[in-house]
């Protein structure tokens, strides 16, 4: 576990001295403050409700959640992509490796440090912006801690997938395909809730399908969820299926715990798929 | 013309047995990628406490096998054991220093922080890492530059580091790929009295180089390696076969008497010149008798030095004869 440990420090410390955290940093503050007066112009709108601000207040932080886990989807995969890729074409893995220490315990001191670096920035920039709407509008989400470990979880699913294909294949190839992965999966949401608004079999099983092959979009519409009012979900509800089909910033149900389950052990099988890819990989 | 028969093994072989007490010990290892073929049955053996050169034209295999040794690449056929151990054992790792040919170092850290990473990862006790980081700075002779990034360092002094990287913890034995590769005359002058200094403590030092003359200052023992296999292993004098290598110059032997000399040594047919390999001195006398009594006329009689370059050359060219 200390070599774990040893490989996930140096991996925070390296995102910490090529100045990836001070940027991240900067950028998200920047935007936090932009977005927070965006939101407090809501009430001096004329003749606006309180129910109305409450209800645009709780759109607006659904899409400036989506920019967030963007981001952090981006984010993740351009770290994730080089990490063990680029230790192996620059030599720094044929120095490390002849150490007293394992592959594995190699890949998952990064995955380790990467999931910190994730849940970090996700926590951070996420309560960070939910206070500035509350001190801008006085709305709150109903359930932001959920919601932002959904959000981390997709940027940790994401992570993993790219960290795989990190063992294989070129940083700049391993990158591309994991983010062709995440918008294949965000359009296999869409798929699926047309399918289901439509009730059309074929489309939704092909939403289904790509929801159990990257959990991405389905995390992401876990973390919608926990950010919708009551009062707004029974207003869409009463709108029948067809005004909510392929909507991509809805969710009318909390992911099933099953489903939880099947990603925990995706998470599983990945990590250990990644492991055994660079066990066997020659250097 | 008659060739000198190739040297194929050790003149004094280690049994398989020993391996345990061996350095390095490896029998029949095969590296292959896809259809290349790297490495096609290597057996070899480093004995403790000596600097063992292991040459070879570009492409021989001699990258791929120190790659086995320190468990980056995965046999496709054979065994091999460093320190006793089979390769790749765990502990045997900490008693093991390294040097990859093409490598680079965290740009973003400090020198003193590279070294402290590395002795983090060998398991060293913290109380013992300031002296270390110290002592192999000094001996590198990066002391000056200990905490500038490593990024700023030229190639020679990255190779500096590297080697400083491979002498943390005492090793007991250090594996080089051409550690001398990026450095100027005083690098590689440094270079040889550290492997000297290695010796000294009693390390063994496996160098992997195509830099004769280096080999040749400093290694007790070499190991010839061309296609992936070794095709001459022993100590300097008996690759260069200065046990007893004479030439003379002589005319007038009747034709077909030359094959007949055979029998005091390798023969080697260079028109006037004659040169005869793994003859002993004693026997000199006893030859230039033999060329007299069958009418041939002696101008000179000297012996043979040769360079382990010529050797080398020779070796390779017997190789692909």
């Amino acid at each position: 576990m200390t070599q774990v440990l040893t490989i996930a420090r140096l991996t925070i410390l390296e995102a910490s001295r090529r100045k990836l955290l001070l940027a991240l940093g900067v950028l998200t503050i920047l935007v936090i403050v932009l977005t927070s007066w965006g939101f407090s112009r809501l009430p001096t709108m004329s003749g606006v409700t309180p129910a109305e601000v409450r209800l645009a207040s709780s759109q607006l932080t659904i899409l400036v959640a989506f920019m967030f886990s963007g981001v952090l989807a981006l984010g993740s995969t351009l770290v994730a992509a080089p990490s063990i890729a680029s230790d192996i074409e620059s030599g720094i893995a044929l120095a490390i490796l002849p150490r007293p220490i394992r592959r594995s315990q190699l890949l998952m001191g990064k995955w380790l440090g990467l999931a910190f670096l994730v849940t970090l920035y996700a926590a951070g920039s996420g309560l960070l912006e939910l206070l500035g709407i509350w001190l801008a509008t006085g709305y709150t989400p109903p359930n932001p801690v959920a919601a932002l470990t959904f959000v981390a979880a997709e940027g940790i699913v994401l992570m993993t997938l790219t960290l795989l294909l990190s063992t294989r294949l070129a940083p700049m190839t391993g990158g591309v395909i994991a983010l062709v992965l995440f918008f294949v999966g965000w359009i296999g949401g869409i798929a699926l809730a047309i399918g289901t608004g439509f009730d059309n079999e074929t489309i939704k099983n092909i939403g289904t399908g790509s929801r159990l092959l990257i959990p991405t979009d389905a995390l992401w519409h876990g973390a919608i969820f926990h950010l919708e009012p009551p009062d707004f979900l029974a207003l869409a509800r009463a709108g029948g299926r067809g005004a909510r089909a392929g909507n991509p910033f809805f969710a009318d149900a909390p992911l099933p715990g099953i489903y939880i389950a099947w990603v925990v052990g995706w998470l599983a099988a990945i990590i250990g798929l990644a492991n055994w890819s660079f066990a066997k990989r020659d250097l | 013309m008659q060739r000198p028969s190739t040297d194929r093994s050790d003149p004094n072989p280690i049994e398989a047995a020993d391996a345990a007490s061996l350095a390095v010990h490896t029998q029949d290892l095969a590296k292959r990628y896809g259809k290349t073929v790297a490495l096609s049955g290597l057996t070899m053996s480093v004995r403790r406490a000596e600097v063992f050169g292991f040459l070879g034209p570009n492409g021989a295999g001699k990258t791929t096998a120190v790659k086995l040794l320190v468990g980056l690449a995965h046999p496709t056929a054979g065994e091999a054991w460093v320190l006793g151990a089979p390769v790749g054992d765990l502990q045997t790792r900490r008693r093991l220093g390294y040097l990859p040919e093409l490598f680079r170092y965290q740009g973003w850290m400090k020198a003193r922080e590279v070294l402290g990473l590395h002795c983090e990862l060998s398991g060293m006790a913290r109380s013992e890492w300031k002296a270390e980081i110290a002592s192999a700075l000094e001996l590198v002779g990066l002391s000056e530059r200990a905490d500038d990034k490593v990024e700023g360092f030229s190639k020679g002094m990255q190779q500096r580091l590297g080697l400083g990287v491979a002498l943390l913890g005492r090793p007991e034995l250090v594996l080089l790929d051409e550690p001398t590769s990026a450095l100027d005359p005083v690098g590689r002058h440094d270079v040889r009295e550290i492997i000297r200094t290695l010796k000294a403590r009693g390390t063994a030092v496996f160098l992997n180089s195509h830099l004769l003359s280096e080999v040749e200052q400093i290694c007790d023992r070499l190991a010839v390696v061309d296609h992936g296999r070794v095709i001459a292993t022993g100590t300097m004098a008996q690759i260069l076969g200065q046990d007893g290598a004479v030439r003379v110059r002589v005319t007038g032997l009747p034709a077909g008497s030359r094959a007949g000399l055979g029998e005091f040594g390798n023969l080697e047919d260079e028109g006037e010149w004659l040169t005869f390999r793994g003859l002993p001195s004693e026997r000199v006398p006893q030859l230039v008798a033999e060329i007299v009594r069958q009418g041939g006329r002696v101008y000179a009689v000297e012996p043979r030095h040769e360079t382990l370059e010529d050797r080398f050359l020779q070796l390779l060219k017997e190789q692909d004869q």
